[in-house]
């Protein structure tokens, strides 16, 4: 499963991208959000923030019971800040 | 249609040009531009960082959604991202309609959509060091409106 994450949650975990290969048990958002906050203190500290965290599946906006597989790509970033004015 | 996510600065005049170009069923173009508004905060520059391929599927998404509302015949969408100085262009929305009233609607709506569903993310550039821009309710708000 391919992780991407953006703006201050790259910054927090110091990574932009990981390859995991977490256990079947993990099928939804909420659940890898939980088993990736294992990964290290912070992976903790910025999934943490629970309520300014947004994660979108293949590319898609899901939300925390949206299912993850072996093969999808997750991302997980802040509220969206585009456009201007 | 198109849907760029680009680096480059963009020239608005030419691509308002081109939605019209040999199409004699268009009778309006509506365009708007977003630049980097200068902040009493002292924000000189700000970096805009993106999520390369979810961007171009929101914003087609975004797009075909305007296209079952109004009756359209063309609409480009350009969004830039990298570093950014005040004044600078942001973004690009150009649409071709028959008639003003399609034209103006749908340019409205896709800037209202682009900023709460397309995958941006600002970090300003002020005195204290680099800070990465919280959301906006009143973008949400705005945005369902329609």
């Amino acid at each position: 499963m391919k992780i991407l994450y953006f703006a201050w949650l790259r910054s927090r975990i110091g990574i932009g991208e990981e390859d995991v290969t977490p256990p079947e048990t993990v099928a939804t958002v909420a659940a890898l959000v939980e088993w990736l906050k294992e990964r290290s203190p912070a992976h903790a500290g910025a999934l943490g923030e629970g309520h300014l965290v947004r994660a979108a599946v293949n590319q898609d906006y899901a939300g925390p019971e949206h299912p993850v597989g072996q093969n999808d790509e997750v991302a997980f970033f802040p509220p969206v800040t585009g456009g201007t004015a | 249609m198109s849907v760029r996510v680009q680096r480059d600065d963009f020239d608005a005049g030419l691509e308002i040009g081109r939605l019209s170009r040999e199409r004699p069923d268009v009778g309006a173009v509506a365009s708007f531009v977003g630049l980097v508004r200068g902040d009493a905060g002292g924000t000189a520059a700000m970096t805009l960082e993106h999520y390369p391929g979810m961007t171009e599927r929101q914003l087609g998404a975004i797009e075909a959604e305007a296209r079952t509302r109004w009756v359209l015949d063309d609409v480009t969408i350009i969004h830039r991202f990298g570093r950014l100085a005040v004044g600078d262009r942001i973004v690009l929305v150009a649409v071709a309609a028959r008639h003003r009233g399609d034209a103006f609607a749908a340019c409205e709506f896709l800037m209202d959509w682009l900023k709460t569903k397309a995958p941006f993310w600002k970090m300003e550039e002020g005195p204290d060091g680099p800070r990465w821009v919280d959301a906006k309710d009143s973008d949400d708000d705005r945005a369902k409106r329609w």
